[in-house]
This record gives structure tokens, C-alpha cells and sequence, in this order.
């Protein structure tokens, strides 16, 4: 089997002392959204371990440049290449899934009707795009940086710069939201969001450093986010496991 | 010291936050003129084979209120118990649905198929059930359980996955009751009395 061959076996459960827990008071919203019974331990079956295909026909040609790709327009903001791979937990890339990607616009405000920020909507900007990783698993957008915005939490709690992304591994079981970051935000570190991830080391990991070398000069700069999927077990017995 | 394992740790999740419509159902928030139709507007093609059926719902937060910023995803396999993909599979069973809750009312909808068993690792046939991924704002990590049937009694007794619920009494929160044929109605409780069950996977 080749190296870069996507992984089938059962999934390896979720670390959930990495991930932020479903109870975060200083996100006041999680407070009534959090589950309090104990979750239901499950090995994986055949409905996680499988799950949705997108072939690059769904893809339309901007579909992974936001400046452009809702009116033809150019949208107002400080352009940037927003790229990196897809990996399982062997560090092997994930190609062929699914990356969608979505943001407000260079003044804090989404195209959202919900969104009443008084920072202007750019008629330019819908803030959304989409991509299918290569056979190394790599994705890239061009997109605005989007501005820091207020939001209803505590009397003065200010997102920091964001992008949020929805990323499809080859099992349902893999699905995975998160935000990236931008290197050197003050932000960051006074967010209650970015808080609800328990450790420093798992913050670092959704910090996307600033990288010079894929940066176009007179034209753009880069970020680089890497996204990491939950692994598969590789079978390296044939023995059936007894139960579940 | 010792080695390394050199394996890395998955990215940790974050909420998609209220505005998740953007990138995921552009359309169906009003934000037509980027992509020609969102994803997962069905989970079938024309001809799939099996019952139609519609499941209806809402989810509803610990104080009784209820989501109206929520998006689910949802998994199934076809008729004969077959996921996309698999050798026998329903051509016309795509298997996977993106919605979301009505911004006024609440509601959510998946018109679908009927999934029928499909076996479990230790080979037993689990439940015909609907795998759902949920997320909202204030919500951490997307979380994961299954739309089973309450009508489906016999195979609901025999599946090794309700077998794995201890406290029995909350099985009932995993099972969508047909208000008329063809139609189901399943509620997701995040929190309190009632509350679902929600799987580590």
C-alpha cells in the first residue's frame, strides 16, 4: 500500500482533554448548550468510518478566491494567500476532501443577516469559499484579512481576526470545525473562544504564522494553516476484535 | 527519555459560531451569487429506492429555548443497509444532508430514505439509524448522535450500539415517532431532563 493511500480502519477516538469541552462558562452561550450527561464511549462503525465524496465538479473556478468570487469585483481589505494540508495524525496528507472556508469582511462585519455590527457590508465580499485537496493534500485561498468585531459576551469582548473552517476527512466520524488565527494577535489570547481550548499547545496549534515565502511580492501575503484529522487505527492484526 | 511516536494531535475544534450559513448554506441564508446551490440539499437522487420519509425537529438548549442559528449534518445508508461507496450501493442514495433550523421558527427538515441495518463490527446488524453531526454557536465540538425509530422496535432491541446506552430510559430520547405515515418527528435536547444522548466516537 502507498504511503499517501487514504486510511479505512476504525478511527481512533477524539482526545477530549485536547479539545475545548462542551462546559465553558466565560463563552456564555455554552453554558445552556452544554450536555451534562457523560457522552456515550462508542467505537467507530461503519457510519463513521465512511462518509460523503466531493468531486472537483462541484468547484466553481473562484470558488477559493474570495476577493473576487461574489460579484467579479475586487473586495477592499489587506489580500492574502491562506494555504496549508490537510493531515491524518501520521502526519500523511488527506487529499481529495472537502475545505470550505468562511469569514467576515476587512472591517469585522459579516454578510449575515444577523450580523448588525455597525462596520459597512463591501459589496464585494460574501466572505464564503470552498476547495478540494490536492493528491498532497494542499488547499489554498486567496482571501481579504478580516477585521476584528465585537460581540455580546462580556461587556467588551472583542473577537480577534478569524477565519473559520469546515473540514471533511473520509469518514462522517472526521468531521471537524475551527477557526485559524493570525499570528501575533493581541487578541488571542483575551478571547473566551480561543480559551475554551484547554491547553496552550492546542491554542498554538489554530495560530497561522505569517510565511514570506508564499507570499506574492507587490501582490499578497501568506498565511500558513495546517489542519490535522482524528487518525485511523491501521490494522496490523487480522484478529476480530470480540464486541463492539 | 524515551522515543517518539510522531504523531501529531488533531486540530482542536472551535464553534462554527452563528454565522456557520455563510460558508455552509450560502443560499439557503440568502447569500445567493457565489455558489450555484449549497451542498447537501438531499442526501438521494431521483430513484432511490425505499420509503420516503420526512423527520422533522427541533433542538432545544437547556433553558427550553429553542436553536434557531443550529446547522446538522446528517449520514445514512441506503435502503438495503449499503453506504455510497460500498459494492451494492444505491446509485441514487448519496447518503449525506446538510440543514439547518427555520431563523424564525426553529424547525428543521431532512427529507430522506428509510436507511435499512447495516452490520456492525462484531457483524450484528445495528438499528436502521441516521448518524447526525451537530453544531451551533456554544457549542465546542460538533456533537454526534443517532435518529433511530421508534417503530422499529425488534431491530432497536437487537442493536449492539442502543445495547451500549447503560441507562436505558434514555434510549427513548434517540427514537423519531411517526406522527403520520411517513413522517417522523425526532427533538434534540442539549441539556437537562431529557437530554439526548450524545456519543463519543
Amino acid at each position: 500500500m502507498p504511503d499517501t493511500a487514504p486510511a479505512t480502519g476504525p478511527l481512533i477516538g477524539r482526545d477530549r482533554n485536547w479539545h475545548p469541552p462542551a462546559y465553558t462558562p466565560h463563552y456564555k452561550t455554552s453554558v445552556t448548550r452544554a450536555p451534562q450527561r457523560a457522552l456515550v464511549a462508542l467505537g467507530s462503525t461503519l457510519t463513521e468510518e465512511t462518509g460523503p465524496a466531493f468531486g472537483h465538479s462541484i468547484l466553481g473556478p473562484l470558488d477559493n478566491n474570495l476577493i473576487l468570487n461574489f460579484t467579479g469585483q475586487p473586495a477592499i481589505g489587506e489580500r492574502i494567500i491562506v494555504h496549508g494540508r490537510v493531515l491524518d495524525d501520521s502526519a500523511r496528507p488527506v487529499p481529495g476532501v472537502l475545505v470550505e472556508i468562511w469569514q467576515a469582511n476587512a472591517g469585522g462585519r459579516y454578510r449575515h443577516k444577523k450580523d448588525g455590527y455597525l462596520a459597512p457590508l463591501d459589496p464585494n465580499f460574501a466572505g464564503c469559499g470552498r476547495a478540494i485537496t490536492a493528491p498532497d493534500g494542499r488547499y489554498e485561498f486567496l482571501t481579504v484579512r478580516p477585521g476584528a468585531y465585537p460581540w455580546p459576551n462580556r461587556t467588551n469582548d472583542w473577537r480577534p481576526m478569524h477565519i473559520h473552517f469546515s473540514v471533511f476527512g473520509t469518514g462522517f466520524g472526521q468531521r471537524l470545525i475551527t477557526q485559524m488565527y493570525f499570528e501575533g494577535d493581541p487578541l488571542i489570547a483575551r478571547c473566551p473562544i480561543v480559551n475554551t481550548v484547554p491547553s496552550a499547545d492546542g491554542v498554538g496549534q489554530l495560530v497561522a504564522p505569517l510565511d514570506m515565502n508564499a507570499a506574492i511580492p507587490m501582490d499578497c501575503l501568506a498565511y500558513k494553516f495546517d489542519i490535522v484529522l482524528r487518525g485511523r487505527r491501521q490494522t496490523r492484526f487480522e484478529n476480530r476484535l470480540e464486541g463492539m | 527519555m524515551m522515543q517518539n511516536l510522531h504523531q501529531l494531535k488533531e486540530s482542536p475544534s472551535q464553534t462554527a459560531g452563528p454565522y456557520v450559513h455563510i460558508g455552509c448554506m450560502p443560499n439557503f441564508l440568502g447569500n445567493t451569487g457565489t455558489y450555484p446551490v449549497d451542498l447537501g440539499v438531499s442526501p438521494m437522487l431521483d430513484g432511490a429506492l425505499g420509503q420516503a420519509i420526512t423527520i422533522t425537529g427541533r433542538v432545544i438548549d437547556g433553558a427550553g429555548m429553542v436553536l434557531r442559528d443550529v446547522m446538522i449534518e446528517s449520514w445514512q445508508a441506503d435502503a438495503a443497509g449499503h453506504y455510497p461507496g460500498q459494492p451494492g450501493a444505491d446509485a441514487n442514495v448519496t447518503g449525506w444532508a446538510r440543514f439547518a433550523a427555520d431563523f424564525d421558527t426553529g424547525f428543521w427538515t431532512l427529507h430522506t430514505i428509510k436507511p435499512g441495518r447495516a452490520p456492525a463490527p462484531n457483524g450484528q446488524l445495528m438499528t436502521p439509524h441516521i448518524a447526525l453531526w451537530i453544531v451551533a454557536r456554544g457549542i465546542n465540538i460538533g456533537l454526534q448522535t443517532r435518529i433511530c425509530f421508534a417503530d422499529e422496535a425488534p431491530a432497536n432491541a437487537a442493536c449492539p450500539v442502543l445495547a451500549r446506552v447503560e441507562h436505558k430510559d434514555r434510549i427513548a430520547t434517540l427514537l423519531a415517532h411517526a406522527t403520520a405515515p411517513g413522517t417522523y418527528s425526532f427533538d434534540i435536547h442539549l441539556q437537562g431532563d431529557a437530554e439526548t444522548v450524545f456519543f463519543d466516537i
